[in-house]
């Protein structure tokens, strides 16, 4: 399994304090994937993003990467092999032009600046920000930001992509709109996994689901096995939701 | 980038032709007290204005090349050129030790600034006390007037000397805005974990900028000592020098290529000109000094360079 996962997680776990926020997690993610992370609020997704992506050190378990044991490796040295994410608070460079913004994505790979401006102006137009290249961040709609999120992880040519609710917050045009853009970038070869509460893009992306509930996987198989799945009724609607679903 | 090599090239004219026009002492002091300044004000920038660390104590680095070349000079017997070249490669290497030693522990914001101050206030104190500082009466450098020994007769040597290094300033600062690291440095200054996560690495870029601020800074404090020939700890690693450097850069405006060269210059400019013409009411000069610093900093929170980019913004709307 080791050999054909792009992403494995083993036994993984972290408290904080009393909390224990992510519990005996492993899961193997095949390259190529587009996945889906799904779970009620407070589960622990973003801290599961945080502790594969290397923002936060685990107390218990390892992370692989391309096969390579990447536990509590720091976030910038995993980005360099090709593990990038992007937050669901959006966190753009905000006194800076989108173009610069996701210029820094470009550089990773780029020491010429010339070279990683172009790129963003490659990358800004595949992602629909063409027409914004020369605008603030700050002056971006909600929309506009998450686009530029993406793009900037995009920019460092990423092997898995880890995206944090990327449609939070987006209303069902933009919605509609931003699911092809992440079914392109899936095309294109890049492992996806997301985390998403929208499903109806969890139904209409991801091939494999899988379903955190306080800390632990409670489920895994394609969106419709996941979602007629007793436990995870339960996790979202409450004990004995699914017998009630069920009559 | 071009823009910028031609504006730099514009204002060596300028300085250049007001060196040349003019014989006036008290001219040709102003000049250069204002370009000392903006030396000062561009190094504090580098590190401030485009990598957000705002030091309280870039004094370290100033007073580092201020002595350094002296005791090099006056122990050593070394030439004042290269112990010139000295002092700038003691404050780097401090400003590299510095910076390690505060970046590595993720210090930022004001326990950054706190954390320099108190840097700064130990070197000036262990330059009290040391013998090979000259302790409290400072060290006297010895007056041996000659271009060689980099102690011009006219001021207009000492012009020419701290152009050179404010136009060199200026190239860095020019060069970092087009280059990779001045990009990861404003990452990091605008959101550090967002620049991780595209594989910046905070420390590195950080690193760069310290040991850049504090090289410059340590050529202006060897420069301070070629013009007044005497250092001692209170003057060179005291908390004025450390304001000096950050309120120019600030007023003039942050991350700015023109802004601290501005801030420090109208700041210098005005200083002088009240201490001329309230000479006989003293401490009014520091009231109105005062008072000008604050409606600067309340109503133009981009400084200078941040009033004149919306000015000609503003001119070109009503044009077009």
């Amino acid at each position: 399994m080791a050999d054909t996962a792009l992403l494995q997680l083993q036994a993984l776990g972290i408290s904080f304090g009393g909390l224990r926020a992510v519990h005996d997690v492993s899961l193997a993610l095949p390259q190529g994937t587009l996945g889906a992370l799904i779970g009620p609020n407070g589960a622990g997704k973003t801290t599961l993003f945080a502790l594969m992506s290397g923002f936060l050190k685990p107390d218990a378990g390892r992370v692989f990467f391309a096969g390579r044991d990447i536990t509590g490796r720091a976030p910038q040295l995993n980005a360099r092999d090709g593990l990038a994410r992007t937050f669901q608070v959006v966190q753009p460079f905000a006194a800076q032009t989108v173009r610069e913004n996701i210029a820094v994505g470009a550089h990773l790979h780029l020491k010429s600046r010339r070279a990683a401006l172009a790129a963003a102006d490659g990358v800004a137009a595949e992602l629909g920000l063409a027409p914004q290249l020369d605008k603030p961040a700050a002056d971006l709609t909600v929309a506009g930001r998450k686009r530029l999120e993406l793009a900037r992880a995009l920019a460092t040519k990423p092997r898995l992509l880890l995206l944090d609710e990327v449609l939070a917050g987006l209303n069902p045009q933009e919605i509609g709109e931003m699911i092809p853009v992440v079914q392109r970038i899936a095309a294109r070869g890049v492992t996806v996994l997301m985390i998403e509460h929208v499903m109806q893009a969890v139904m209409n992306l991801a091939t494999t689901v899988w379903v955190l509930a306080q800390g632990q996987l409670i489920a895994h198989g394609t969106p419709a096995e996941v979602t007629s799945d007793a436990l995870v009724i339960e996790a979202y609607l409450g004990p004995g939701a699914a017998a009630r679903l069920a009559r | 980038m071009k823009a910028d090599l031609a504006a730099i090239a514009a204002f060596v004219l300028c300085i250049g032709v007001f060196t040349a026009a003019t014989d006036s002492g008290v001219l040709l002091n102003a000049l250069m007290m204002a370009l000392y300044a903006a030396l000062l004000a561009q190094a504090w920038n580098l590190l401030g204005g485009y990598g957000g660390q705002f030091s309280f104590g870039h004094a370290l680095f100033f007073g580092c090349g201020a002595y350094a070349s002296a005791i090099a000079q006056m122990s050593g017997g070394v030439n004042a050129w290269l112990a010139l070249a000295l002092g700038v490669a003691a404050a780097a290497l401090l400003g590299l030790a510095v910076g390690a030693l505060t970046f590595r522990y993720g210090l930022k914001g004001s326990y950054f600034a706190l954390v320099t101050l108190a840097f700064a206030e130990v070197f000036r104190i262990l330059a009290l006390s040391l013998d090979f500082t000259g302790g409290g009466v400072g060290l006297m450098l010895p007056l041996k007037p000659a271009a060689a020994n980099l102690q011009f007769v006219s001021r207009k040597g000492f012009i020419a000397l701290v152009a050179g290094f404010v136009v060199l300033a200026l190239l860095a600062t020019a060069a970092l805005r087009h280059s990779r690291l001045g990009a990861q440095l404003q990452a990091v200054r605008d959101n550090e974990d967002a620049a991780r996560a595209v594989g910046v690495d905070p420390l590195r870029t950080k690193l760069a900028a310290i040991t850049l601020s504090a090289a410059v800074t340590g050529a202006a404090g060897a420069f301070y000592l070629q013009v007044f020939q005497y250092i001692d700890p209170n003057i060179v690693f005291g908390p004025g020098i450390s304001i000096e450097a950050l309120v120019g850069a600030i007023v003039g405006g942050l991350g700015t290529l023109w802004g601290p060269l501005l801030g420090a210059a109208v700041l210098h400019l005005l200083a002088d000109s009240t201490r001329n013409l309230f000479g006989e009411l003293p401490g009014l000069n520091l009231v109105i000094y005062g008072t000008v610093l604050v409606l600067i900093v309340m109503f133009m929170p981009r400084g200078l360079a941040g009033l004149l980019r919306s000015l000609s913004a503003a001119w070109k709307a009503r044009r077009g």
